[in-house]
C-alpha cells in the first residue's frame, strides 16, 4: 500500500513519488521524440526502399543486439569443459521473463544429449508401485503453467568480497531467471506410484554426467513442485533439463534437478554431495546450516547499474527486479542518496507468487554523485538486509543464499560501479 | 474400493501423518490423470543404481582398503586432485582440519564431510569427471578408503565395504543444523 504520508517528493536526490512515476514516464516520452532526429517524413530510410527479409524458421534476437548474450559462459573448472556456470545479462533485459537463451546456467558436468525416445522417469523406493513414464506418456498428462523465478544458491557471492570488486549487474546477480513453466504436478504421478506411510523425502537424480541429485521433502512435492516440460512455451532447452526437469518453486535452483530420470521415495534424506559439501551455509562458529531451501527476498536495480552510463543529468527511471521463494514481493524501495532515505517503487502487474516482479520509479538526476540503491519487502514481511547486517548475521564464510542490498555508485562522469555503502 | 476412495484414504493418511498435503496444485487435476506408468519389473529394479542412504542402504557388494585405493587415485583422480588430495587443480579432498570457525575454512572431505557414505555414492556417480561410472564398486570402495586414510579416518588396511562403510565416523558428522524444517 502507498503510505498516504510520503510527500510528492518522495525522497531525497531527485527520488519522485511512484503516482507521479506514470504522469513524469508519459513527460519523458512526449519529451524525448522531440529530441531524437527523426528522418523527413518524404525521406526513405535505406530499409523502407525494398521489401525486407522474407519469413523465417526459428526467428534470433536482432543483429544489432548480438552483442547481448550470457556472461561468463567460457569458464569452467580447471582441466574440465561444463563444470561452472553462465549468467543472465540482467542489464539488458526488462519486464519480467527471461529468454529462453538467456537463462542462466549451472551445470555441474555439461549438457548431456538426451534422445527424448529413449527417456524415462522412474518413480520408485517407498511406493506401493514402482513405475517409469516415458515421455509420450508424460505429455498426456494434466499439465499446469506458472511463471516463476529459478535463482542459484550461489548467486550474488561476488557480494561477499572484501572489497566491492568492478563487476556489474549480470555479473553479480546472473544466476537468477524467470520463465513460464509448464509441466504435470509432480503429485499427480506421485500419487499414481503410491507413497507408502513412510515416505517423508525423495531423492531426484538427473541423466547427466553427474548424476546430479538430492534431496527434497514430500511436502514440497506435493505442494507445488512440477515435472517441467515447457518453458516460455517450448520444449525446455537443452541447458534447462530437455526433456524433463524437476522444478520446486522458491527453493534453490539446484534441488530443481534437471534432466531428470529417477525419483526415489525415502524415509529420509540421502545426504547427497550436494547437500552437504555444496550448498550448506558456514556460519562463523564452524558449524554449516544445512537444507536452506527457500530463496530470501532480493531485489536489484537493473537500470542504471554498470555498463549503462548516463549521458547527462535529467529524468530516468530507475528499474529493476525484486523476488522472493517465500510469496510476493509486497513493495519496493529505492533510495537515491545512499540508503538514507527511501520511496516507493510502483511494480508492474501483475506480481506473481515466487516470481520476478518489475519495479520501477522516476529519478531526476541533478548530476552529482551518488548512490542508488533497492529494498525489497515480501508478503512474509521479510526485508531486504543491507549487506552490513548481513554480514553480521552470517559472516563471511557462506557462500550461498547472499540476499544483501545492492549500491550502484554514480559518478558526476555518469558512470556506474558497483560499491559498498 | 475405487480409485477415487483410494485417492482418498491415502490422502487422509498422508495428512494425518503430516508429511505431505496433496492440497496443492495437483489435487484438482488428479482425477483427469491418464495413468500411463508403467510397472517396473523385479529384475529392472535390481539393475537400478540408487542412492546410498547414510546408514548404508544401497551400498553394492564390494570391498577395498588403502592401499588398493592409492594406486586407483594415482591414476585415475591425482592428475585433477593432486598428490594425496591436495595442491590439484581441482577441489581439495584432503586436510582442512579444525580450520572451519577460523578466517580461512577449509572445506575437505575429511575436515566438512559429515557421512562418508555421501564419498562412496559421489564418487561412483560423477568421478572421474571425464569418465564417470569407469570404476568398478570395488575400486570405488578402495579409492573411498584411501580418501578417508589421507584425512586419518580410518587405517591403511581398513577395508570398506557395505558393512564397514556405514560405520565410520566423520569428524564433522555433528557440524550440521537443520533448517528444514523450521
Ligand atoms: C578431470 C579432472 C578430474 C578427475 C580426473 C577427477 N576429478 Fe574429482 N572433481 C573434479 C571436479 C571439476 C570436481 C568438482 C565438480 C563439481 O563441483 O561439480 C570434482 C569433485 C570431486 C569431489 C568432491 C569434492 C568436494 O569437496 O565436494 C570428490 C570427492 C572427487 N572429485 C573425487 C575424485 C576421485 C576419487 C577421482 C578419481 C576416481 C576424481 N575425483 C577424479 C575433477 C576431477
Amino acid at each position: 500500500m502507498p503510505n498516504p504520508l510520503t510527500p510528492l517528493s518522495a525522497a531525497a536526490n531527485g527520488l519522485m513519488h511512484r503516482r507521479l512515476f506514470l504522469k513524469a514516464g508519459a513527460g519523458l516520452v512526449g519529451g524525448s521524440a522531440l529530441l531524437t532526429a527523426q528522418p523527413a517524413a518524404a525521406t526513405r530510410a535505406a530499409w523502407m526502399k525494398a521489401p525486407g527479409r522474407p519469413m523465417s524458421r526459428y526467428g534470433a534476437p536482432s543483429e544489432y543486439e548480438s552483442s547481448v548474450g550470457r556472461i561468463g559462459f567460457g569458464v569452467s573448472q580447471p582441466g574440465t569443459t561444463g563444470s561452472g556456470a553462465s549468467r543472465t545479462p540482467l542489464e539488458y533485459l526488462n519486464g519480467v521473463i527471461t529468454p529462453s537463451g538467456l537463462h542462466f546456467e549451472r551445470h555441474h558436468s555439461g549438457v548431456p544429449d538426451i534422445d527424448p525416445d529413449q527417456y524415462q522417469l522412474l518413480i520408485h523406493g517407498l511406493v506401493e508401485r514402482p513405475l517409469k513414464f516415458n515421455l509420450e506418456s508424460l505429455v498426456r498428462y494434466p499439465m499446469v503453467t506458472r511463471t516463476q523465478f529459478l535463482e542459484c544458491s550461489g548467486n550474488s557471492r561476488a557480494l561477499l568480497n572484501r572489497t566491492a570488486a568492478p563487476l556489474g549487474c549480470g555479473e553479480i546477480h546472473g544466476l537468477v531467471s524467470a520463465s513460464e513453466w509448464t509441466g504435470v504436478p509432480l503429485s499427480i504421478l506421485l500419487d499414481e506410484a503410491g507413497v507408502t506411510t513412510q515416505g517423508r523425502w525423495l531423492v531426484a537424480e538427473g541423466g547427466d554426467a553427474a548424476m546430479m541429485s538430492r534431496s527434497v521433502p514430500l511436502a514440497k512435492a506435493f505442494d507445488d513442485a512440477l515435472v517441467a516440460l515447457y518453458q516460455n512455451g517450448e520444449r525446455l532447452r537443452p541447458e534447462n533439463g530437455y526433456p524433463a526437469r524437476l522444478f520446486l518453486p522458491g527453493y534453490e535452483g539446484n534441488m530443481s534437478i534437471k534432466w531428470l530420470r529417477r525419483i526415489a521415495v525415502t524415509a529420509r534424506p540421502a545426504m547427497t554431495r550436494d547437500e552437504t559439501s555444496k550448498y550448506t551455509d558456514l556460519q562463523p562458529d564452524g558449524t554449516a546450516r544445512m537444507f536452506t531451501f527457500d530463496m530470501a527476498v532480493k531485489s536489484v536495480i537493473t537500470s542504471p547499474s554498470p555498463g549503462l552510463v548516463l549521458h547527462q543529468p535529467g529524468l530516468y527511471q530507475i528499474s529493476g527486479i525484486a523476488w522472493s521463494g517465500r510469496g510476493k514481493i509486497a513493495r519496493v524501495e529505492v533510495s537515491a542518496d545512499s540508503g538514507k532515505s527511501w520511496a516507493e517503487a510502483a511494480l508492474d502487474e501483475p506480481v506473481m507468487s515466487k516470481c520476478l516482479t518489475r519495479f520501477r520509479a522516476a529519478w531526476r538526476w541533478d548530476g552529482g554523485p551518488t548512490s542508488l540503491m533497492s529494498r525489497a519487502i515480501d508478503e512474509a514481511g521479510k526485508v531486504q538486509p543491507a549487506r552490513a547486517a548481513y554480514l553480521e548475521d552470517n559472516g563471511p564464510s557462506t557462500s550461498y543464499h547472499c540476499n544483501m542490498i545492492q549500491a550502484w555508485h554514480v559518478a558526476s562522469n555518469g558512470d556506474v560501479t558497483n560499491v559498498y555503502v | 474400493m475405487s480409485t477415487f476412495s483410494r485417492r482418498l484414504l491415502r490422502w487422509v493418511i498422508r495428512c494425518s501423518i503430516g508429511a505431505c498435503c496433496a492440497s496443492g496444485v495437483g489435487a484438482a487435476l488428479a482425477e483427469s490423470a491418464p495413468g500411463l506408468g508403467v510397472a517396473l519389473s523385479e529384475a529392472e529394479l535390481q539393475a537400478t543404481q540408487v542412492s546410498i542412504m547414510p546408514n548404508g542402504d544401497g551400498l553394492p557388494p564390494g570391498l577395498g582398503d588403502a592401499v588398493a585405493g592409492q594406486t586407483v587415485y594415482q591414476i585415475r583422480c591425482m592428475a585433477c586432485h593432486g598428490e594425496e588430495g591436495t595442491g590439484g587443480i581441482n577441489d581439495r579432498l584432503v586436510g582442512g582440519a579444525g580450520s572451519l570457525a577460523s578466517s580461512r575454512p577449509i572445506k575437505t572431505v575429511g575436515s566438512y564431510w559429515p557421512y562418508a557414505t555421501t564419498l562412496f555414492d559421489y564418487v561412483r556417480r560423477a568421478m572421474p569427471y571425464q569418465t564417470p561410472g569407469a570404476l568398478d564398486d570395488d575400486e570405488v570402495y578402495a579409492v573411498t578408503a584411501y580418501l578417508l586414510y589421507l584425512n586419518d579416518i580410518v587405517g591403511e588396511h581398513d577395508a570398506m565395504s557395505a558393512t564397514t562403510l556405514p560405520l565410520v565416523r566423520m569428524p564433522n558428522r555433528e557440524g550440521f543444523v537443520r533448517v528444514y524444517p523450521d
